[in-house]
């Protein structure tokens, strides 16, 4: 993401340089480019989503091989690891079981948790590609995406979860 | 025979009755009559005093004799998931909860993290991205703050359509309260400088799950703090040692935890833990996003389930009140399930986003009874009576898992039943 501003506007934020003198000032100075390694923050709109590509064919075998031991066949859950796919309608109780098909509101999240928690052994050993196709294969068992739909940078933020418009914001004027 | 005042139903006494000066004024007053005290019998010298004792340990642990005295583990073999420790809140008193008894969840476990090696790095919407360590941090002006820190899912088995028989270490063991110390993020950000387009930060642990959640910028330059110390030590391994967030009132989870990355952001991330886990279903299907705030509660620790009364006479019944929003301003006490209730004292100091506890002095005249107690924040919040929270934010349709999470933010009144026996139960009323 590109930060550069004007320079009048950083002078009016952190005021003189006589200022900046009066706080400690131990912090190293840092460039994103060194950042990137840990910055695998993914944006609803798609901001931080990296090269790359997958379909669900292409993950589905990836599921089986890594994913099923806790998520079950086909994402159908056991008591290691959550349901992905289907789920009951959210009016069936205040326990309802929460999945990506019922609740979940941003596809970017699922693409973003896989790849900075999955699997749970071994985070963070997925390459983009194999995200990618996770993350199809999971929008497509829950019919969100068709089977052949390619994710992608800019595929993968344009896709509606079912439950977009489900969310109340509790208190707004504390955001 | 000294008389003390009773305020409420079933042998409430007036929360100054056994304060000084407090016992004389109720003296005037009718109402309830000392009981003489039972005998005792003479004295001789114990074993223990009669001998030079052991030797001190650098750090020291509890008596043997208070070996009951632990955090309740959903995990204990360390599975494939995430772990809770709960605080046992029925048998602590006071307002500050132990270090090694603070509640805790980890989501893979606790790393184990270098604090040499740890760094932490500010960057996004800033003029300047910068990485700092411990060593750095631990030079910067810090500042302390008695804080509670509760889960969001604190309270969750109180959503059960039945009341599940279990202590209150099991219902609300996930809330403790630390004195904690540290930098204030302000302090950091004004050195990074902050873009105006900036109005969010998404927070990043170091743990295997590299937790992260999305926060208010607003809240990030009011009272929030990276801290380094809890009650004087550095961090415990499964508070977020060697730093972790503090965002004194707001959801535990978002008080993110072995904390190394901060990234100014325009949006917010819409993290897994944000939009799934700590998103609340209601009864009608929709769900409420970003609750952040920990509301006003209360709850009796003593009695409470587990304890069982030894006859009739007095006791104090106390508890632990705390808001999200600012100071406790009133805790009301019943004995007779909301019927009648009486003022309890607050205890000294009453400080904002901390635990306050409250104290009533109470005359059990061996009849069964039922406790409550109901708290007042000074924004004016009160904490919903059952009915009217139920009718609000539902309940299971059958009583869940006590260990699982039906659902969050429960901060309605929790009711203990004492009966004839002194056996305490729990109960809805």
């Amino acid at each position: 993401m590109s930060t550069l501003k004007p320079l009048a506007v950083w002078a009016l934020l952190v005021g003189s340089g006589a200022a900046l003198a009066q706080t400690p000032g131990l912090g190293a100075r840092i460039s994103e480019a060194d950042i990137t390694a840990w910055d695998i923050s993914i944006l609803p709109d798609g901001t931080g989503l990296p090269a790359g590509s997958g379909t669900a064919a292409q993950g589905a075998p990836i599921f089986v091989a890594k994913c099923a031991m806790c998520h079950g066949e086909a994402g159908k859950g056991s008591p290691a690891g959550n349901i992905l796919a289907g789920g009951a309608p959210l009016t069936s109780g205040i326990e309802t079981t929460k999945t990506i098909g019922n609740f979940w509101g941003y596809s970017t999240t699922v693409f973003d948790f896989i790849r900075r928690a999955m699997p749970f052994q071994q985070p963070r050993t997925l390459n983009d590609n194999e995200v990618y196709a996770l993350t199809a294969y999971l929008l497509a068992l829950n019919k969100i995406i068709p089977e052949n739909e390619v994710m992608n940078a800019k595929t993968l933020p344009q896709v509606k979860m079912p439950n977009r418009d489900g969310f109340i914001i509790r208190f707004p004027e504390r955001i | 025979m000294d008389k003390v005042e009773v305020v409420a139903g079933n042998g409430l006494l007036h929360r100054r009755a056994f304060l000084r000066d407090g016992a004389m004024m109720a003296a005037a007053l009718t109402g309830y009559a000392y009981t003489k005290a039972a005998g005792a019998e003479p004295l001789a010298d114990a074993p223990w005093s009669r001998e030079m004792g052991a030797v001190m340990p650098p750090v020291q642990a509890p008596s043997r004799f208070e070996k009951h005295v632990v955090r309740t583990l959903s995990n204990p073999n360390n599975e494939l998931r995430n772990s809770h420790a709960r605080t046992p809140h029925q048998l602590l008193q006071g307002t500050i909860t132990p270090a090694s008894l603070h509640f805790a969840i980890n989501h893979s476990g606790v790393p184990d993290i270098d604090p040499a090696q740890h760094k932490l790095v500010i960057h996004g919407l800033v003029r300047q991205p910068l990485l700092f360590t411990v060593e750095s941090l631990s030079r910067y002006p810090m500042v302390s703050h008695m804080a509670f820190v509760e889960c969001g899912g604190n309270s969750a088995p109180m959503f059960s359509n039945e009341p599940i028989q279990a202590t209150a270490q099991a219902l609300h063991g996930l809330v403790s309260c630390s004195e904690w110390t540290g930098v204030r993020l302000s302090t950091l950000l004004d050195e990074t400088g902050v873009d105006p387009k900036a109005k969010w930060f998404i927070a990043e642990g170091a743990d295997s799950l590299a937790l992260s959640r999305s926060i208010p910028l607003k809240k990030g330059l009011d009272d929030a703090m990276i801290a380094l110390y809890q009650n004087g030590e550095r961090l415990m391994p499964g508070n977020g040692y060697p730093m972790r967030l503090l965002l004194p009132g707001y959801e535990g989870n978002m008080n993110v935890k072995f904390l190394r990355r901060i990234k100014l952001v325009d949006q917010p991330a819409m993290t897994y833990y944000e939009t799934r886990t700590y998103s609340q279903l209601l009864p009608s299907g929709k769900a409420f996003r970003f609750y952040f705030l920990q509301e006003v509660k209360s709850f009796i620790t003593h009695p409470s389930f587990g304890h069982a009364l030894k006859g009739p006479g007095f006791y104090e019944i106390s508890g632990i009140a705390y808001s999200g929003n600012g100071r406790i301003a009133k805790v009301l006490v019943s004995a007779d399930g909301g019927k009648s209730w009486g003022e309890a004292a607050l205890q000294e100091p009453v400080l904002p986003k901390a635990f306050t506890r409250f104290r009533m002095p109470w005359r059990w005249d061996g009849r069964p009874v039922v406790l409550q107690s109901r708290a007042w924040d000074e924004a004016g919040s009160v904490q919903p009576l059952r009915a009217e929270f139920v009718a609000q934010r539902g309940e299971t349709k059958k009583p869940p898992n006590p260990l699982g999470f039906p659902n969050q933010h429960y901060n309605s009144l929790t009711s203990w039943a004492v009966d004839s026996k002194g056996e305490v139960k729990h109960v809805y009323a």
